[in-house]
């Protein structure tokens, strides 16, 4: 059946984004938009007493400014996880449009709306809010504390959520005669997704309904929180998501929008634009949860595992989003990655005043990697283990099955993800040269494995639709629930639709804009699912739509229609090969028959009750210069059992920026905060330290394409899996070069020159 | 959009003498890298600005009668490194400016805006004040020159009187003859970063090069503004290329500099890194020399 699948096709959206054709939300905006700003809080915790606007109302331009005393008190939630029906499965709704307990430094207290941006952001600086200010919390386990600032009524303790793994008898494990305990702490930071396009979005009502576009990820589930915050039947309101500039999870939020539309109800229907400036997308978006992690292995001579326990204490700053969904997967994948009996797991999400955490690449496996793959090192290290050596011996085995989630390990992913690994870094040499140096620059080799799985089942609901249309020459619009938000799903559907039906790779035109007036449902593009859920919905339709054709190709050649096929755009008998009719010659005759015109179209939405584990590793290789406190990255290597590769061209694209953003978490990143003030210090491209290209080594991507039996191309996760694993091998690296364990990412010159001295190295 | 007043485009020097009087609030605009930048982020919203962009005699790397190098105040970064004459001369100078930013903003940046900024940690400025640079402005009575010690008055404050416009930077001969430099930029990132600490080192060393004859070291942010380092020039000036002599230039350092502990560093990192960039700096800038340490 494959003939575009596997094969590296180019973007379809390549040469539009290229020549500067494609449009983003800001280019669809009419001139005569009306251009907002936002008043954030300038304090960290407390009620805004009050809001004087005398003086910004006087700035010429200024239409209205808008404050927190002027919306409904309606809470809604945000997070762009599909809608539960169950009361209990609901996202929490804590937020308003514009708020007067304020949560974090950046919180939104007003909205001024002008006739250009100049007047909005003179305005902006005049308008003069005073507060009633409460103290403040930013670390996650202070926040837990008794007597800590209470961030939420009915959250005591602040704690979003706690759950619990209880497996098999921790507390009668550990007491095994003749174990070693080795335990480690580990922190990660709060970091940004960087993005390239801010988000953005612009609201007009037209016959009594509100479109709003938007720079989401998330296009049918951002109707129905604006619904939702609104309180307005869901069908009033039109999301309308064109190209977008990244998302990485934050744009899995309902971000502005509601505000956005609500505006626009106030301002007679008038179009209105929120654009956020890269300093408030650092803090008034979302960003990822800063997660302390504290292990404990009981260890047998032998290196197998007696009885583990894990704690897990995430920072959820101000408000719920995403919630605990990202402790959770995290602290799940801990049990599995090397299993062992005796489990006890605590996770907590904790409110604090930072910015609100939500969905970022990887959802909780990056900090679960830091910290487990860590801790793996300093067992390896405690055990005179190589850390390699070791990981075969404990790393999830062929024909493990998952309890909860029923996901199966259908071959030896791990081994042979490392096997290339190694092979491709040379590690077996370059742990024995790097051996007992000394000196003030070393050099070292280090590895992590991740867990990752693909989709959300058995969690929520995972659901794909599809329409296809076909055209009077042959080709066929195809469209799906799921978007394109530059990872190239678009490509990767095109291919994949063209085998479902049987027609060339050109001959499909997918509709990339998602409209949800027009476009089938489906929640859009999140966790690592585009390519594995819509494939599903492909090959169903396609086969539906391949169907049709068939019938129809049947009653025009008078052929048996179990005889004929569709290749390659060609109407084919199977018996002896002959091409019959083109697809071009039915499609124009079966709609202007007039013995029996037929538009051919074919729709179906598949509900996917399978997911799928997806495995891999990094190995990365340092030079550290100690008087210096560098760490220079030599190279580094991902690996990925991802299942057969659709696109290998976009799949080394989509490993290359993960790996980026994995140096930055591993190396570089961190939004800093003023402990007296709660101020973020550093939410501009300058001050926060996100990688450049000059900071990168060659990014090497391999695969070993073992095919998921469950997909019906045999693919799985490559989206957020490549982000996991590139923060421990680096800081693996480093403990084999320096024999100094790092365990706060990012490991910056800071932290390097504290290690290096409590080491006695400098 | 910016929020901008008004915009007046200079011809000349003696245009931009005349609209820095007529319009004495005015902030003046050359590349526009910073100055956009803080008017972005609302620090010079609303002000009138007189562009000089358009001044080309400013422009340009010369030699002068006296052959003192001659540096137009908007010569832009990525001109000054690929200039033959501070190639030859002052190589160490292109390769400090080759650090800002990224290619765009050395495009766009100049060297004039860089030191008239007055801020501690711009990349020219710690090698301009170890070559002993002097600064040259123009105003209604013609032309001043200063040394650029003199020119950085306090943190973000330069000695630009309100008729003047700064035109053109000059390394004297007696600075750059038979002189080697080396620079090394502390940063977060290999690029798109400002410094945590730049250290710029430059040796004259003894004709049968076995002993440093002159040294100068210069560092951004060790203070508010760029400053030298005058108990390590003295405690190498005349001595042989050794370790223990780079090892007393190194140490010398923390009795000069001044670093303070802020959000971006701490003073004792910041020491420990002045102390290191100091030998590295110095060890090099000897190599570039023709020395060879002992």
């Amino acid at each position: 059946m494959s003939k575009s699948v596997g094969r590296s096709m180019a973007r379809v959206d390549a040469l539009d984004k290229a020549a500067g054709r494609a449009k983003y939300t800001d280019d669809l905006c009419d001139k005569a938009a009306l251009a907002t700003r936002i008043v954030h809080s300038t304090i960290a915790h407390g009620l805004v007493a009050s809001v004087d606007c005398a003086q910004a109302e006087q700035v010429p331009g200024v239409v209205r400014i808008f404050t927190c005393f002027d919306v409904p008190d309606r809470p809604f939630p945000t997070a762009g996880h599909p809608w539960s029906t169950d009361p209990h499965h609901q996202d929490v709704a804590d937020r308003l449009l514009l708020n007067r307990h304020v949560r974090y430094y950046g919180d939104e207290v007003a909205v001024v709306v002008a006739e250009n941006e100049v007047a909005a952001a003179q305005a902006a600086r005049l308008v003069k809010v005073a507060y009633n200010e409460y103290p403040f919390v930013l670390d996650v386990q202070k926040a837990m504390e008794p007597g800590a600032p209470q961030i939420h009524e009915n959250y005591p303790g602040n704690i979003l959520a706690h759950t619990q793994i209880r497996n098999g008898d921790y507390e009668a494990a550990c007491k095994e005669p003749g174990l070693m305990k080795v335990e480690g702490w580990y922190d990660t930071p709060t970091v940004q997704h960087c993005h390239i396009e801010n988000h953005v979005c612009t609201a007009q009502m037209e016959g009594g309904r509100i479109t709003v576009t938007s720079s989401t990820q998330i296009p049918h589930i951002v109707r129905r929180v604006c619904g939702q915050a609104l309180g307005i039947p869901w069908g009033k309101v039109r999301i309308v998501k064109p190209y977008i500039g990244g998302g990485f999870g934050n744009k899995q939020d309902a971000l502005y929008e509601p505000l956005c539309a609500w505006l626009t109800t106030q301002l007679g229907g008038r179009l209105v634009k929120i654009d956020c400036s890269r300093e408030e997308t650092f803090v008034s978006n979302r960003v990822r949860h800063a997660i302390r992690t504290h292990i404990i292995s009981w260890v047998r001579p032998d290196g197998s595992f007696a009885a583990r326990k894990i704690e897990c204490f995430s920072n959820q700053g101000g408000y719920a989003s995403h919630g605990h969904g990202i402790v959770a997967k995290g602290m799940g994948a801990f049990p599995q990655i090397y299993p062992c009996p005796n489990v006890e797991g605590d996770a907590y999400t904790v409110f604090t005043n930072r910015p609100s955490a939500g969905a970022m690449r990887g959802y909780g496996i990056p900090q679960a990697m830091w910290a487990g793959e860590s801790h793996i090192d300093d067992v390896a290290k405690a055990l005179g283990r190589e850390p390699g050596e070791y990981r075969r011996q404990i790393a999830m085995p062929q024909g493990f099955v998952d309890g909860f989630s029923k996901n199966e390990n259908y071959y030896d992913s791990f081994r042979e993800v490392m096997d290339k690994g190694m092979a491709a870094i040379g590690y077996g040499r370059k742990l024995h040269e790097y051996q007992n140096q000394t000196g003030p620059v070393r050099r070292g080799v280090g590895m992590a494995l991740f867990w990752y799985n693909t989709a959300v089942w058995p969690i929520s609901l995972e659901s794909s639709s599809c329409r296809m249309v076909l055209n009077q020459d042959g080709s066929v619009q195809v469209q799906t629930g799921e978007t394109e938000i530059g990872q190239g799903c678009d490509t990767a559907f095109a291919q994949m639709a063209a085998d479902a039906i049987g027609i060339p790779f050109a001959d499909v035109h997918i509709v990339s804009a998602q409209d949800t007036d027009v476009t089938p449902f489906g929640t859009g593009a999140y966790a690592s699912r585009q390519t594995y859920v819509g494939g599903f919905a492909l090959r169903q339709t396609g086969g539906i739509l391949k169907d049709k054709i068939l019938t129809c190709a049947a009653e025009l050649t008078r052929q048996m229609k179990e005889n004929l096929d569709l290749v390659d755009g060609k109407i084919v008998r199977v018996t002896d090969g002959r091409e019959l009719m083109g697809l071009d010659e039915l499609a124009t005759e079966t709609l202007y028959s007039l013995a029996h015109s037929q538009h051919i179209t074919a729709e179906s939405t598949y509900q996917i009750k399978n997911n799928a584990y997806s495995f891999g590793c990094t190995f990365a290789e340092v030079e550290v210069d100690i008087p210096m406190c560098q760490v220079k990255l030599l190279n580094i290597v991902n690996v990925h059992d991802c299942g057969k590769l659709i696109n290998p061209a976009l799949a080394e694209a989509q490993v290359h920026g993960g790996m980026s953003m994995g140096i930055g978490y591993g190396l570089s990143e961190q939004l800093l905060f003023d402990e007296k003030t709660g101020k973020p210090l550093n939410n501009n491209l300058l001050d926060y330290k996100l990688s450049t290209f000059m900071d990168h080594p060659h990014l090497q991507a391999e695969f070993v394409e073992n095919a998921e039996p469950t997909s019906p191309y045999g693919t799985k996760a490559l989206g957020e899996p490549p982000a996991c694993s590139p923060a421990p091998a680096i800081r693996n690296a480093v403990l084999q070069a320096t024999g100094v364990a790092i365990n706060n990412a990012p490991m910056t010159p800071h932290v390097l020159f504290a290690r290096f001295k409590e080491e006695g190295l400098l | 959009m910016y929020d901008l007043k008004s915009l007046y485009e200079a011809g000349s020097v003696q245009d931009a003498v005349r609209l820095r009087l007529e319009h004495p609030e005015a902030q003046i605009l050359a590349g526009g890298t910073d100055v956009l930048v803080q008017m972005r982020e609302g620090k010079r919203a609303g002000k009138e600005l007189i562009s000089i962009y358009g001044i080309n005699e400013m422009r340009g790397v010369s030699l002068d009668g006296d052959e003192n190098i001659r540096i137009g105040s908007l010569t832009s970064f990525s001109h000054i490194t690929k200039d033959p004459i501070i190639q030859k001369y002052i190589n160490v100078l292109g390769e400090a400016v080759d650090m800002v930013g990224g290619p765009q903003i050395r495009n766009a940046g100049t060297i004039g805006g860089n030191t008239c900024n007055g801020v501690t940690s711009a990349d020219s400025a710690s090698t301009l004040f170890a070559w002993d640079a002097v600064v040259e402005l123009t105003g209604k009575d013609g032309v001043r020159r200063l040394p650029i010690q003199a020119f950085y008055l306090a943190a973000g404050k330069t000695d630009v009187r309100p008729d003047e416009i700064q035109t053109a930077i000059l390394i004297p001969k007696a600075s750059y003859e038979n002189c080697f430099g080396h620079y090394i930029k502390y940063a977060m990132r290999s690029a798109m970063d400002i410094a945590t600490t730049g250290c710029s080192v430059n040796v004259v060393l003894s004709p049968d090069k076995k002993a440093i004859a002159r040294a100068r070291i210069a560092y951004g942010v060790a203070g508010p503004i760029p400053m030298r380092a005058p108990s390590a020039e003295k405690a190498a000036g005349g001595k042989p290329l050794t370790a223990d002599t780079a090892e007393a230039f190194a140490q010398a350092v923390l009795s000069d500099i001044q670093p303070r502990d802020s959000w971006r560093a701490s003073k004792a990192f910041r020491e420990h890194i002045a102390v290191e960039l100091a030998k590295r700096c110095l060890t090099e800038a000897v190599k570039r020399a023709g020395g060879e340490w002992a």
